[in-house]
């Protein structure tokens, strides 16, 4: 009983994440049967190639759901979303450098390649336990949770809103970006990490790992958006709808907001982290460009032309705009930041909804045409 | 015995941190969130605000303001616009601090020391001269939204409405008249809906005291007259506190008039005492 309405929480009125997931799941068997098991001189053949692309866009959709929770839900435009996401992925990058061993260019068994070339004698505290996976993927979490955590306690209880948050947030992008690119700091400075080999002992180069973290991403993805879900459809979902459209009349109603606002950034920050763990192995590398306010500002136009406040919406404009970039960036690379500043623009003045919202808006229309009755529309919006 | 009585001092209820004096009851339906000895109306007035005074910038908003409302009563507070209404209600939410002076709830909870979320918490509800609600949420969510229950964190990411609760939002429903526009998004709703749900959000938190500020504002005359029947019919169990301008609902509902001007009282009366206090005249009608 209990599970049965837990489901109607989730799915009631829901057909764009029923189909997502539907996507998801068929992915999950898709891709591994024409990878694995269909020669490459078939048709049918999805090259190894294709299938890390897909897993890279599913990382960015899961990134940019977390930012929509934040963003389409709360109100809070954060224009720094991209620190958790590559914190995340140095995290993951820390423990598959220490994997590496003596496999390097320079033979140490203790030191990463860049300290043995900085004449570093011995391993920086805070590498300490990322040679252990489990610690790794708590670090993932904790790292970005921890400063989204006291940014946000620091940041909400002042009251800081709107654009001044969001610029705030992009000056800790760019200062973590400085930071990182610091050969001192003991990151790897602008190379960052890479040369990965194996992961928990399979090799990084092999299809089959290269399948395996897909289909991470992709359970990753599933998981990430019902949690998601969960919240928005719960009555702490309500709350921060309410935050965001009638703050201090939310406070009068006995809300503390800052509490609200607090831990919803601080489990996004969190879900990005993860993001940027499975998009590390996957690419191969991390360097401290993954910090550039540039990313941050990308993510925040995947959000808005998937559409807002949809969860599943910010997914599918993560996937549409990285696949239009690859596309663009292969075949007019000179065209790329005018396209996505173009569209950026289209999508704020005639879309601003982004793409779910158009497609609601025809469904509507069809709807109305056949019976215009008010309730039954009026029902399914709040339903929505 | 000096000792003694500074460490007396310490103690006082209204002086420790929150964390000391709040007993955490169970937040079931019905009861309030006891904070022993907290509100204590045994001496009459729920609401003592003395010598308060609020400045922006060296501009007194609240001058040296003392008012007293009592347990149960219907207030109505009047003047002219800049004499310190709104600022008024600010305070007493925990939106802006006094300068000076002292603002009390009961005899011994100090407003001056708590939040905003705090104040609504312990039963002061509030409506806004400009009608607020959750534009997005339908009125029965709305309605969800303000129901008196533990609003902290965690216990609202898991919170399920009982059979007790939806039963108190059916009646508030029918107070405000809106059982018909259940489903709709408040954003839908007309002027007048928008502000009986507002005072129905405001019923949801079974507040003590409730401050309204211009609830017939833009109102038709018949929504006027419903709503006058709406507020004195809270009166007697709860203490309501009206700000308006409309001086024919004022008649219509007020046992005791508040004159403010300049921030602060001018004449406190019933209605007709008011009218004819040749310094009220002089103020509403010039030299």
């Amino acid at each position: 009983m209990q599970y049965k309405s837990l489901f109607a929480q989730l799915f009631a009125g829901n057909t764009g994440g029923k189909i997502f997931l539907g996507i998801l799941v068929a992915l999950t068997v898709i891709v591994p049967v024409c990878n694995l098991v269909i020669p490459e001189s078939s048709a049918l053949h999805i090259s190894t190639y294709t299938v890390t692309l897909l897993g890279k866009y599913l990382t960015f959709a899961l990134l940019a759901i977390a930012l929509d929770l934040v963003w389409g839900y709360c109100g809070i435009l954060s224009l720094g979303h991209g620190a958790f996401f590559a914190l995340g992925g140095y995290a993951m990058g820390m423990y598959l450098m220490r994997q590496i061993g003596d496999r390097g260019v320079y033979g140490n068994p203790d030191l990463p390649d860049f300290m043995v070339f900085l004449n570093w004698q011995e391993l920086p505290w805070y590498w300490h336990g990322f040679d252990m996976f489990w610690f790794a993927m708590l670090m993932v979490m904790l790292v970005p949770g921890l400063l989204a955590f006291v940014f946000g306690w620091l940041a909400f209880r002042s009251r800081v809103t709107g654009v001044y948050l969001s610029i705030i947030t992009q000056a800790l992008t760019y200062a973590l970006m400085l930071a990182f690119f610091r050969n001192e700091m003991g990151f790897g400075g602008n190379n960052g990490l890479t040369d990965f080999k194996d992961i928990l002992g399979f090799n990084l180069q092999e299809d089959s790992t290269r399948i395996g973290l897909f289909l991470a991403s992709t359970i990753a993805l599933a998981l990430g958006y019902l949690t998601c879900r969960y919240i928005v459809t719960s009555k702490f979902g309500r709350v921060v709808v309410a935050i965001r459209d009638a703050e201090d009349r939310t406070r009068f109603v006995g809300y503390k907001t800052e509490s609200y606002k607090l831990w919803i950034f601080t489990f996004s920050a969190i879900l990005s982290g993860i993001a940027g763990a499975l998009y590390v192995p996957q690419v191969g590398i991390i360097n401290p460009g993954e910090f550039s306010p540039l990313n941050s500002i990308e993510l925040v136009v995947w959000v808005a032309v998937g559409g807002r406040g949809t969860l599943y919406g910010a997914a599918l404009g993560a996937g549409i705009v990285n696949y239009a970039k690859s596309y663009f960036t292969a075949a007019l690379p000179e065209v790329w930041l005018f396209a996505l500043g173009a569209l950026f623009i289209v999508v704020t003045v005639f879309l601003p909804k982004g793409i779910v919202g158009l497609i609601a808006k025809i469904k509507n229309k069809r709807t109305e045409s056949k019976a215009p009755e008010v309730n039954s529309t009026a029902k399914a919006e709040t339903e929505s | 015995m000096k000792q003694l009585d500074q460490l007396r001092d310490l103690m006082r209820r209204d002086r420790v941190f929150d964390f000391v004096a709040e007993e955490r009851f169970p937040f079931t339906s019905g009861i309030r969130p006891v904070r022993p000895g907290v509100v204590d109306i045994s001496k009459g007035p729920i609401l003592y605000i003395e010598n308060m005074t609020v400045s922006f910038d060296g501009f007194k908003a609240i001058n040296d303001l003392t008012l007293y409302i009592n347990h149960g009563e219907l207030r109505c507070i009047i003047g002219p616009n800049g004499a310190g209404k709104t600022t008024m209600m600010d305070c007493i939410t925990g939106k802006t601090r006094p300068d000076e002076g002292s603002v009390f709830y009961g005899q011994t909870m100090d407003l001056t020391r708590m939040s905003e979320y705090e104040i609504a918490q312990v039963g002061i509800g509030r409506k806004f001269q400009k009608p607020t609600v959750f534009p997005d949420h339908t009125v029965f969510e709305n309605l969800e939204l303000a129901l008196h229950t533990n609003k902290s964190v965690w216990p609202t990411l898991v919170a399920r409405l009982t059979g007790e609760q939806r039963d108190h939002i059916d009646e508030v429903l029918e107070i405000i008249s809106l059982k018909d526009q259940v489903h709709l998004r408040a954003c839908l709703l007309s002027h007048g809906q928008t502000q009986w749900l507002e005072i129905g959000m405001m019923i949801m938190q079974k507040p003590l005291l409730l401050l309204v500020d211009e609830p017939v504002a833009g109102m038709t005359h018949q929504e006027a007259e419903r709503t006058a029947e709406l507020l004195t019919g809270l009166a007697g169990e709860h203490s309501v506190v009206v700000v308006e301008h409309d001086m024919d609902f004022v008649r219509s509902i007020a046992r005791t008039v508040t004159v403010l001007h300049e921030g602060s009282v001018l004449a406190e009366g019933s209605m007709d005492e008011v009218q004819n206090d040749p310094k009220v005249i002089e103020v509403y009608l010039g030299e």
